[in-house]
């Protein structure tokens, strides 16, 4: 149960610092630490037994339709890595609290650091693909706040883009990778994906699965050539930077090999890709790390140079490599973490870190030069120091592989190259820096920084040391047990050693570090030499392609959406009839086998009045009017067409809503112009008449090959349970209000949401009002006729009446909340247009938005009501009661419901269509104006 | 009558369409509301053509009517007038604001093509 502890306590800790505020700097730096360090004794009381070959599991679903669980694992190469990132994490805390001044927020500073460690963690401890990748997403995230962290430079918001826009393109990449592996093993579950290698090897999709997850840890890794994001990382506060580019966010990457290393490698492909892109990196940034005139470049190029040496050993097919590369992961965490240190407080004490200014620091920082020299001198692989190990086991196995063939012999020499630069460029960085004469015109006079900032790298370095000359001693049970989950068997012997004879590897390490002494002494010829090429500044070749990048999608964007309505409408039903029509062209015939029904002439007569009144509403748009009237045509035939086939609840509301709509058009039709002009050129007019025709016929057989085709209902659920289960014989209303109940709710909030919109986009409409119709004729004088009037208001008790006794039978009979509703609100609105707006609101008060918003409410909270009983959302009750002189009636909670419905459209509709009438009154010409312009 | 259904589906679909593709505002609407009739008809027929099939369950009766698309299509007029609402109710405000009733955007230099 701990495992997952491990995981939230720095993920809580990273709540704490915000808790306390700037000022109390120490208070801070110790409660940050709290949690990690407990997280740490909790890693290190697991260590026994993983170090005996246990690995621990912990597992909880999470998302199990995606085959996401909360798995966590702690095995040998988990507790490696815990040890490092909570390990080096603490001494972080600890340095920060010296190095950040007292402008930088400090609470900001351990709260992101606290989220980095945890996706760090949550990472190397992850049992399951997915939730790796989330972790791996979330160090991407947290990494660019803390590369940013100095949000003021643009350097610093540059930097952090450029390596969330790297490493995140990567994420990404990896989890198209994970998703693969996943489909070939079956499950994202690590176990099974470890075991799966003869299967994911075997599968066609393994290459574009290894490419893929490759690209994700090579970004991360920043191995060539996605390596140019590291250096600019370099823009965050330097303690980031000892953090993130030692033991964690590029290291991210190494272990991503690691952990899929018994199921990914051991192919050609691994082999060569991993191999010689590590052996590439490893040579060109040592090279570039030798150039670079500020501290934490030459940092930074070494970084990647030694990612690249342990992305070669993960490469290679020799067992021991591996172990190798787990060696130097630890060793190089270790010494880079006190190297960044140290230039973080050459940088903190003197104000500079350009190697050209700094010089001869060992006089006023003693301690702080020996510590980083035993540093540099572990980078550099100098006997007796942890590096010395690694680099030569690294030596000894480029001289086993098999790789390149007959060509075999340049990988150890190139690995040879690179530790003779990676010796010049140590040398360069402790011997500039702090040897020499003293220098002139810092911007600080140098002195050494406080103790417990240097008691970190004290504890480093004197764990390099101490790894250096009891290798065996120290790290062999945790490396053992690293390599037992990483390298399959049969695993070779692990050997740590300082002495191993007089052999080939010692000759090589005696070369690297003459020769790196050699090119320190030429340097100079070096820089000359490099100055003949135009400096490349990847910042601006990135920026630039972003640019570019975004100035193409723009094009493309303006050339799609150029805000032409019929030129969306265009592509629409292009995309359409490419759709629907090369489905129809799969038919081997448009008429199925079901019989055809009878025809007679009624529904002739009804079919041929419904094509000519939808023709006519096309071919005669431009007189606006006119064509309203033929919709209103058709849309009577389509209710006459409902009550023909059995749907009387259809025909009643396709009857109401065809009131109200003409109703709402009509007077929209007040304010927009009475005609269309002519502008259409006949081009476009075939064009739209070809178009619509392909769509209608396309429609048309799709509807006649449906129709005549076998129907395989799931209806009859409904009718079977709608009298047991639902308590109603009209079982439309019933799937309305109870089988579907949960869609009905969402529609009314439509309904209702829409209307709001509508309300919102009358509110201060100022809108021309003619005084005449189009052929110049005024409006009548007689705006209410008296007999409307009379007869609109007799009617009113009676339609509410009609629509109350709709809605109650409306479980049972035909009708229903919706029906009543629409019949509620026509007859209101039949008052408001006979009495006028002002007379009618003189009366009725009220406002509608409430209504239709109590309507959605008394839905929901019908459905909630369930809960109560213990039931799931929306489960209707039922019961007969007998209530005296009125006789037995059934009470049903989706009345209730019901009630809701007819609320919200009685609310929505009035609320549309009231507000629209209110504008007709308020700046309307009022009578004498008439006369005098009449 | 299959045939005949689905030809005044057909063409109700065409008549919307071509209206659709107008360009002013009006008529727009109008085929809006014309495409969404034939929308309706087009589901109201997926549960076959029923003719004097029962509405309501009762005792003895066996032959009813498919329900599933009827509900389906009842909440599809509803909101389908109130689509046509609010895509009205916009026309008017465009029509209020930019004081016209065209659909395209008329700072673009494509609405030219359109215009003509």
């Amino acid at each position: 149960m701990s495992l997952p502890l491990i995981v939230l306590l720095p993920l809580l800790g990273s709540l704490i610092p915000l808790l306390s505020n700037n000022r109390q700097r120490t208070l801070n730096a110790w409660s940050t630490a709290l949690l990690p360090a407990i997280a740490l004794g909790m890693a290190i009381s697991h260590a026994p037994g993983v170090i005996s070959g246990e690995v621990y599991h912990f597992s909880m679903s999470w998302v199990p339709q995606l085959g996401l669980d909360l798995a966590f694992r702690l095995d040998g190469l988990s507790l490696l890595f815990l040890l490092l990132i909570l390990g080096i994490g603490l001494l972080i805390i600890l340095y920060s609290r010296y190095y950040l001044s007292p402008d930088d927020s400090m609470p900001r500073f351990y709260a992101y650091l606290m989220l980095f460690m945890t996706s760090m963690i949550g990472i190397v401890m992850a049992d399951n693909l997915l939730l790796l990748w989330v972790f791996w997403e979330l160090t991407s995230l947290s990494s660019f706040l803390l590369i940013g962290y100095w949000y003021q430079q643009s350097e610093a918001r540059r930097g952090a883009r450029m390596a969330l826009a790297v490493t995140g393109m990567g994420g990404l990449a990896m989890l198209a990778g994970f998703l693969l592996i996943g489909h070939i093993v079956g499950t994202f579950d690590m176990q099974t994906v470890l075991d799966s290698r003869d299967l994911i090897q075997a599968d066609p999709r393994y290459l574009p699965a290894l490419l893929l997850v490759l690209l994700g840890a090579f970004t991360k890794s920043a191995q060539f050539p996605f390596h140019f994001w590291l250096p600019h990382a370099m823009a965050a506060p330097t303690p980031v930077s000892a953090f993130l580019h030692s033991a964690t966010m590029v290291k991210a990457g190494v272990f991503l090999l690691a952990r899929m290393h018994p199921a990914l490698a051991g192919s050609q492909l691994w082999l060569y890709i991993v191999t010689l892109t590590g052996l590439v990196t490893m040579i060109y940034a040592a090279y570039f790390a030798l150039l670079k005139y500020d501290l934490k470049g030459v940092l930074a190029f070494s970084t990647v140079s030694h990612l690249g040496m342990i992305t070669m050993l993960f490469g290679l097919d020799s067992k021991m490599a591996v172990a190798a590369g787990l060696f130097h992961i630890l060793n190089h965490a270790m010494f880079k973490a006190t190297l960044f240190m140290s230039a973080g407080i050459v940088d903190h004490e003197t104000g500079s870190r350009d190697i050209r200014k700094l010089s001869g620091l060992r006089r006023s920082m003693p301690m702080t030069a020996a510590l980083a020299g035993l540093a540099a001198a572990s980078m550099a692989g100098v006997p007796l120091l942890n590096g010395f190990i690694s680099k030569e086991m690294m030596l000894t196995e480029t001289l086993e592989t098999g790789i390149l063939g007959g060509l075999a012999w340049l990988i150890p020499v190139l690995a040879t190259l690179g530790s003779v630069l990676s010796v010049a460029y140590s040398l360069r960085y402790v011997r500039n820096v702090f040897f020499g004469p003293e220098a002139q015109e810092l911007p600080k006079t140098p002195h050494e920084a406080p103790f417990l900032m240097r008691l970190p790298m004290l504890l480093l370095v004197a764990l390099c040391v101490v790894i250096g000359l009891l290798p065996a001693l120290i790290v062999t049970g945790l490396l053992g047990a690293a390599a037992q989950v990483t390298i399959l068997p049969p695993r070779p012997e692990l050997h740590l050693a300082i002495w191993h004879g007089f052999n080939l590897p010692l000759l090589m390490s005696v070369i690297a570090l003459a020769g790196g002494v050699g090119i320190y002494a030429v340097r100079r010829k070096l820089f000359a030499f490099q100055r003949q090429f135009p400096q490349r500044n990847a910042s601006m070749i990135f920026e630039h392609n972003v640019r570019s990048l975004l100035h193409w999608t723009q094009q493309a964007i303006d050339r799609f959406e150029n805000g032409s309505l019929q030129r969306y409408m265009l592509w629409l039903i292009i995309a359409v009839l490419f759709l629907t029509g090369s489905g129809l062209l799969d038919l081997t015939q448009l008429r199925g086998p079901r019989q055809l029904q009878a025809l007679d002439g009624l529904l002739i007569a009804g079919a041929v009045i419904t094509i000519l009144a939808g023709l006519g509403t096309a071919v005669l748009h431009r007189r606006r009017l006119v064509s309203l009237m033929m919709l209103s045509v058709v849309g009577l035939m389509v209710s006459l067409a409902f009550a023909r086939f059995s749907a009387p609840d259809l025909a009643l509301t396709q009857l109401a809503v065809e009131v109200v709509t003409v109703i709402l058009l009509m007077l929209a039709l007040f304010f927009l112009p009475q005609r269309t002009p002519k502008e259409s050129s006949g081009a476009r007019v075939v064009r739209d008449v070809l178009l619509a025709a392909g769509f209608g016929g396309i429609v048309a057989s799709l509807n006649y090959a449906m129709l005549t085709r076998p129907l395989d209902t799931i209806s009859g659920f409904f009718l079977e349970n709608s009298v047991s289960g639902g308590g109603g014989h009209n079982v439309v209303n019933v799937i309305l209000v109870d089988f579907r109940g949960f869609d009905t709710l969402g529609e009314i909030t439509v309904l209702c949401i829409a209307a709001i919109g509508i309300y919102k986009l009358l509110n201060r409409l100022r809108l021309f009002m003619p005084s005449s119709d189009s052929e110049g004729r005024p409006w009548s004088r007689d705006l209410h006729p008296m007999l409307l009037g009379t007869v609109s208001q007799s009617l009113l008790p009676l339609a509410l009446l009609v629509s109350v006794f709709i809605f109650l039978r409306g479980h049972n009979e035909p009708g229903g909340g919706f029906i009543a509703g629409l019949v509620t609100a026509v007859a209101l609105i039949l008052l408001y247009i006979a009495r006028g707006v002002d007379w009618t609101q003189q009366r009725m008060s009220f406002q509608y938005q409430p209504i239709a918003v109590v309507g959605v409410a008394i839905a929901a909270l019908t459905g909630l009501g369930s809960w109560a009983f213990g039931h799931n959302f929306l489960t209707s009750a039922f019961g007969h009661f007998s209530i005296p002189y009125i006789g037995e009636i059934e009470l049903v909670t989706p009345m209730l419901f019901d009630l809701g419905v007819y609320l919200t459209v009685v609310g929505a509709t009035l609320m549309i269509l009231a507000n629209l009438g209110k504008l007709t009154t308020r700046h309307r010409p009022s009578k004498e104006n008439e006369k005098e312009t009449v | 009558m299959e045939a005949l259904f689905a030809t005044v589906t057909g063409f109700l679909a065409a008549s919307g369409l071509y209206l659709a593709l107008r360009g002013r505002t009006f008529p727009v609407v109008v085929g809006l509301t014309l495409l969404s009739y034939a929308v309706n008809l087009f589901l109201f027929s997926t549960g076959g053509l029923t003719t004097n099939g029962a509405a309501v369950i009762r005792d003895g009766v066996d032959y009813y009517a498919d329900p599933l698309p009827q509900a389906l299509v009842l909440t599809a007029i509803v909101i389908g007038f109130a689509m046509t609402a609010f895509s009205v109710i916009l026309a008017m405000r465009v029509r209020g604001d930019l004081g016209s009733d065209q659909v395209n955007d008329q700072r673009g230099e494509e609405s030219k093509e359109d215009k003509s």
